[in-house]
């Protein structure tokens, strides 16, 4: 049975992934979400469920740890925060190339350098595209309510092991701190050894004669088979290109105009939505679950029917590009950002629809 | 070159008195002529395969001449970003501590970028096995200037030798661990010579049973030569290391903490 309680998004995300039978998290304390780490280890995993929480000693080293785990078939995760997440790009980059299933949570605050404690979406770059070296995606999951910070964590475990690649929720300060009511699913059973050896088969858990030694790398000196690494790696991201889009539409049945925005930027985009049509402007919000694979198509769709597009982010300007891509110039888009740790008013949201967009 | 024929008599099972271990692949190993990795990457596989343990092993290869590792030894076995080889140890110790686990490292890796990782998996008592190579350089690359590079001693980077002043001492990182009441055992051997290889197994056997006995990490370097990077020959690069190189990190146990 369904459990219902009133949790901080950290918190929530933390009781989720033990319920998601989550074998070992590694992190380091950074503002807004170590509430993630001091959670799991009041809750004693090791003792509830035999998960391993270990407090490293630098988000290097724990997502490194997050790799070893990863390489040997266990749900493996690891959280941080803008600065932390930076650090952590070099063994992303190795996990993403070894093709190692892990969950991934930045809960993001105001940037550049130490930047702020407060909450902002400035890292969108990063989590899309790329973030480290080299070629390669994550699957980057985007919740807008402390409901699905505990969703995503089951769900980014699912998606891991279903492409063998990293799954990050992008998260930010707003979401991690508050709290509302999230109902959590029943506990799931961690992995056997079995199952990992069945279900896993290029896991290291020990060579037995029944098969070669297991290699985790992601090196290849060979640049024709590094070439065909990376093709085979292109290939999966289209696979989730075309399976794994989400998102969501509020009120776009009628709209003239649309928000487009994830996180908390969605939700004051639900408010300046009722302003809006207060004053008889028909806006609607495509809010973008997955931001990759990010729904192209669905906004390509929408430029039939709405006149223009806001961008509503909590940064310089970073989605608005995917979605210039997506719109591919049929119809007006602008961007309209608060950051360094600034949350938009809906009132300002409505006045830059009406400037930018309406007016424009 | 003449042709040299085995007189067959000599191939009978009951004259066989050494084999090489089933644990190291038959690829060829990629390895300078001369240099110590080839001999000690055999004494680690030599003991696991005598322990029994291949199939509850697991090993971490990292970054530099031993990079390969990973093509070498026939265990299950994970390639590690620079440095980070007791970070990814310790994850796979903490979730399977039944299982036997090492990492097989370089000084560039382990005592330059990966110190922090080393010096905190020690002090945490991980209960695995860090064997490390110190052969003073940098080998894959190319022959630059390590932690561990005597003073005076030239490289691609300390051309006219490590001067102490602008460069910085050689850091013994085997003593440092050695003070962590993390560590069970901290040993620093060669492989050299015959009875140098017959210690320096000794010490691979001990390390593998602590983790056995759960007591914490074991540590074991072995000093070795790089005759290519210190553009000497084999031979000369081993009598480099007797005189230069033993002085400066002395053989033999440093820690061993029985009664823990």
């Amino acid at each position: 049975m369904k459990e219902l309680r009133l949790m901080k998004g950290n918190e929530a995300f933390a009781e989720a992934v033990i319920r998601a039978g989550a074998d070992g998290y590694f992190g380091y304390p950074i503002t807004p979400q170590s509430e993630v780490m001091e959670y799991l280890m009041a809750q004693k995993t090791h003792e509830r469920t035999g998960m391993v929480t270990l407090q490293a000693e630098s988000e290097i080293a724990a997502i490194n740890m997050v790799y070893g785990g990863a390489g040997c078939g266990k749900r493996v995760l690891t959280s941080s925060s803008s600065p932390g997440m930076s650090l952590k790009q070099e063994g992303i980059s190795y996990i993403a190339g070894a093709e190692l299933p892990c969950l991934l949570l930045n809960v993001v605050r105001g940037g550049p350098g130490l930047g702020t404690i407060q909450p902002s979406q400035s890292d969108y770059f990063q989590s899309t595209k790329g973030g480290g070296h080299g070629d390669y995606r994550l699957i980057v999951l985007a919740p807008s309510s402390v409901q699905e910070m505990a969703d995503f964590a089951g769900l980014g475990f699912e998606l891991a092991f279903k492409y063998r690649n990293p799954v990050l929720v992008l998260s930010d300060g707003a979401i991690g701190q508050m709290m509302e009511k999230v109902e959590l699913d029943v506990q799931q059973p961690r992995f056997t050894d079995e199952e990992i050896r069945k279900n896993t088969p290029w896991a290291t858990i020990g060579k037995t004669p029944d098969r070669d030694h297991n290699i985790i790398t992601s090196l290849d000196l060979e640049s024709i088979k590094m070439e065909q690494h990376n093709q085979k790696l292109q290939e999966k991201y289209r696979l989730i290109e075309e399976n794994e889009v989400r998102y969501e539409k509020i009120g776009c049945e009628d709209a003239e105009y649309a928000f487009v925005a994830y996180g908390t930027s969605a939700r004051i985009c639900q408010k300046a939505i009722e302003l809006a049509r207060a004053e008889g402007i028909k806006v609607g919000l495509m809010r973008p679950i997955t931001l990759f694979p990010f729904p192209k198509k669905i906004l390509n769709d929408m430029t039939s029917r709405v006149k223009g597009i806001l961008c509503v982010e909590m940064s310089a300007g970073q989605m608005i590009e995917d979605v210039k891509l997506a719109v591919e110039g049929r119809i007006k888009v602008e961007h309209f950002g608060r950051y360094g740790g600034i949350v938009h008013s809906p009132s300002e949201i409505v006045e830059a629809l009406k400037k930018q967009i309406i007016g424009g | 070159m003449a042709e040299f024929k085995t007189n067959p008599e000599i191939l009978q099972p009951e004259n066989l008195v050494y084999k090489r271990t089933n644990l190291l692949t038959e690829k060829a190993l990629s390895y300078c002529p001369g240099c110590g990795h080839g001999t000690a990457h055999r004494i680690i596989m030599e003991v696991i395969e005598e322990m029994g343990i291949q199939s509850e092993t697991i090993g971490v290869a990292p970054v530099g001449c031993s990079v390969l590792a990973y093509e070498f030894m026939n265990i299950d076995i994970q390639q590690a970003a620079h440095g980070r080889a007791p970070a990814v140890a310790t994850a796979i110790k903490r979730l399977f501590p039944e299982k036997f686990v090492f990492t097989y490292q370089g000084d560039g890796d382990l005592a330059a970028i990966g110190t922090a990782e080393t010096i905190h998996a020690c002090n945490r008592g991980e209960n695995m096995t860090i064997f490390f190579i110190n052969n003073g350089i940098y080998g894959m690359t190319g022959g630059q200037m390590a932690p561990t590079t005597l003073p005076g001693m030239k490289s691609s980077t300390s051309p006219y030798g490590r001067d102490i002043q602008t460069m910085g001492n050689p850091l013994k990182m085997t003593e440092l661990v050695a003070t962590l009441p993390g560590t069970i055992y901290v040993t620093r051997q060669a492989v050299h010579t015959p009875s140098a290889v017959r210690k320096a197994k000794r010490a691979v056997r001990k390390a593998f049973e602590n983790q056995k006995l759960n007591k914490g990490l074991s540590f074991v370097e072995i000093v070795s030569n790089c005759n290519s990077g210190w553009k000497m020959n084999p031979l000369q690069s081993n009598e480099w290391m007797v005189e230069n190189m033993f002085p400066f990190y002395p053989i033999g146990d440093i820690k061993v903490n029985e009664e823990k």
